[in-house]
């Protein structure tokens, strides 16, 4: 692919998180993510998947200014989003990105109309029109598949799948640039996440969305992304186009975690083997550091020189 | 495979109901299914379908507003429905252990984790605290816990979730059943340590040739585990056959679209089958084949009447009109079909 002359929307480098608790002798620090660079062209599906804890979530969150990230650069469009945060960056924040919560119950405020809950962002950005407001949301509405009737009422009157709709339909009704859903699907029954799935990708279709798509579901994720990131403790280990990563995965944690997936196919499974990735074992970093390295055209894997020169002699003669 | 004559738990006809505000909510609405001596059978279904209200009657574990409407749950010459709390003190824990979804409310999180296991060998089996020490050591170190002399002295929040689902499973195994129930117990798990987990699970049906009911609603778990597996909806069974049968060759339009609605590894640019709709409201169970209404291959008697079971091998029944003998023929979606053909190839 001529990822050269694809437009990079977003630019991440080295960016980290720490969050500490305590004071003096007790205080510790846990890094939730050290040291992350990637970037995501526009109009491009990113994956970013993980085991829990492993700071998937707190990557979404950090991009969108929700935390503070430690240190690191952001870069949307060219303009920086760390730093200070001015009333400026804010509304350049809030009117380019938006963000789709894994828990469709939590996310919506239970005292507000479906109509509020999805105009609260056009009135935020100054449209005071009640009839363009009606407008708009129930063209949101049809759009993700709800009706006009559904505007009056509360949450709680909702199933599931359908608060994952109006979770949609109030992150895309400001037409941001970049989507960040963190899990929109995991929290819904197997016979409903499809349906959101394919409401997600006909809206990338339509509104040329650029989407990172944070999910544990690696199945899912292959499906739904252009190029994937896995995450490992805290760091990135490995980036790739999806069809490349999951035939070709270089990284020792990338390989266990693809041979633990579980596919419904008895035959294959049952003599499946499983791979386990013990850091200790599988790198010894004690001369040489770790980084981000591009061991094949679009493909990078967290490595030390000489694994990268390993890495590149064992993959030679299947690429 | 087991044999025919080997049968250990059967349930038959089970009609389960919840008394509630909304009204009588009928969860479970005409079970049948049989457990072979050293089988694993899996129950798959989406959240509502009744699946974990099935083995909670099996347990006698049943929230109090819930009533057994009809129905027999035969185990051990007894009727599982009808006998008393007491004889439930005998069963359960002993002769038929459970594995909850959640490790962390399975597990007292103020008591040490050696007391949690040796608790049910002291109390059960009459051991003194040396001996019953060993054995719960013994225990956390065939479930693969390390150091488990360490842990022993260790409490609940120290534990990391796959090693807490291991202790639980040490725990379940404490009194050597008969029958293992799990109940979605990787559905909280990160893939590795469910793969890890599910490994385990295997290697200990086999070593002590455990029958195992296993609740999911994750295809790919069902795969690796099961020998014959049990599709449930709306509170009912309608599929059930041998593992391969139900993955090559599905006949009932909910399993269709249970196996293809969801992405695998291999699946590209195609559009995903969603199934339309949602689950329906159990208060009012609807006329007829209860998922008529999301499917698109419902033919007019679908919304009038229950379909029966209708044979498609000695192992193998579904319970949809399409395979009655004057429905049209039907086949299954081609996206399926090319999926499954895919799969024959790999394996």
């Amino acid at each position: 692919m001529a990822n050269e002359e694809r437009k990079k929307i977003l630019e991440v480098e080295h960016l980290a998180m720490h969050f500490s608790t305590g004071r003096g002798k007790k205080k510790s620090v846990v890094k939730a993510i050290n040291d992350v660079s990637f970037h995501v062209y526009e109009s491009e599906t990113f994956g970013l998947v993980g085991e829990s804890g492993c700071g998937k979530t707190t990557t979404g969150r950090a991009l969108i200014r929700l935390y503070n990230p430690t240190s690191g650069s952001v870069k949307f469009d060219g303009r920086e989003l760390t730093g200070p945060m001015t009333n400026d960056l804010r509304k350049y924040i809030t009117s380019n990105m938006g963000m789709i919560f894994q828990d469709p119950i939590d996310s919506l405020n239970p005292r507000f109309t479906i109509r509020e809950i999805i105009s609260e962002g056009l009135k935020i950005r100054g449209i005071k029109d009640e009839k363009e407001l009606d407008d708009r949301v129930y063209e949101m509405l049809d759009k993700v598949g709800l009706t006009k009737e559904h505007a009056t009422r509360y949450p709680h009157e909702f199933s599931g799948g359908q608060r994952q709709r109006i979770g949609i339909a109030r992150t895309i009704i400001t037409r941001p640039r970049l989507v960040i859903a963190d899990e929109p699907v995991s929290a819904l029954d197997v016979s409903i996440q499809a349906q959101v799935i394919n409401l997600l990708n006909e809206l990338k279709e339509e509104m040329g969305l650029t989407i990172i798509f944070i999910a544990h579901d690696l199945s899912v994720v292959k499906y739904f992304s252009d190029r994937i990131g896995v995450m490992y403790y805290g760091k990135l280990v490995e980036v790739a186009d999806s069809e490349e990563l999951y035939k070709h995965p270089i990284h020792p944690y990338t390989r266990a975690l693809l041979s633990a997936v579980p596919q419904p196919n008895p035959l294959t499974e049952r003599k499946r083997v499983r791979l386990v990735y013990e850091p200790e074992k599988a790198h010894d970093y004690s001369k040489e550091q770790p980084q981000m390295t591009e061991v094949f055209p679009g493909h990078f894997v967290y490595a030390s020189p000489s694994e990268v020169e390993a890495y590149r002699k064992e993959f030679a003669d299947r690429l | 495979m087991a044999e025919k004559n080997d049968i250990i738990l059967e349930v038959k006809d089970l009609h389960v109901s919840f008394k509630s505000y909304a009204g009588y909510v009928r969860a479970v609405r005409g079970v049948n299914f049989t457990l072979h001596k050293g089988e694993t059978i899996a129950i798959v279904g989406e959240s509502g379908s009744g699946k974990s209200v099935s083995v909670k009657t099996i347990m006698g574990i049943l929230s109090k507003n819930a009533v057994i409407d009809s129905g027999e749950v035969l185990y051990d010459g007894m009727d599982l429905t009808k006998v008393d709390e007491k004889v439930f003190h005998t069963l359960r824990g002993k002769r038929i252990g459970l594995i909850f979804q959640d490790p962390l409310s399975a597990l007292n999180p103020i008591m040490k984790i050696g007391k949690q296991i040796t608790e049910v060998l002291i109390l059960e089996q009459k051991m003194n605290k040396e001996d019953a020490k060993k054995k719960a050591i013994e225990l956390m170190r065939a479930v693969g816990i390390p150091q488990p002399e360490v842990r022993f002295d260790q409490y609940p929040f120290q534990f990391s979730g796959g090693m807490r689902q291991r202790i639980v499973i040490a725990i379940a195994l404490a009194s050597d059943p008969e029958i293992l129930i799990c109940d979605e117990p990787t559905t909280a798990l990160d893939v590795t340590v469910q793969s890890r987990i599910l490994e385990l699970i295997n290697k200990i049906k086999e070593e002590r040739n455990l029958s195992v009911i296993f609740i999911t609603h994750d295809l790919g778990v069902v795969a690796n585990m099961a020998d014959r597996v049990y599709v449930m909806y709306a509170g009912k069974v309608v599929e059930f056959g041998e593992s391969e049968e139900i993955f090559f060759e599905p006949a009932h339009p909910y399993t269709w679209a249970l196996l293809s609605s969801m992405p695998d590894l291999e699946t590209k640019d195609e559009k995903l089958m969603a199934i339309p709709g949602t689950p329906p409201n159990m208060v009012y169970p609807p006329k007829g084949d209860a998922f008529a209404a999301r499917n698109q291959y419902a033919m007019q008697i679908d919304f009038e009447e229950e379909p029966p079971f209708f044979k498609i091998s000695d192992t193998h029944y579904a319970a949809t009109w399409l395979l009655h003998p004057d429905a049209p023929e039907t086949p299954m979606p081609e996206q399926l079909s090319q999926r499954i053909k895919r799969m024959k190839e790999e394996g």
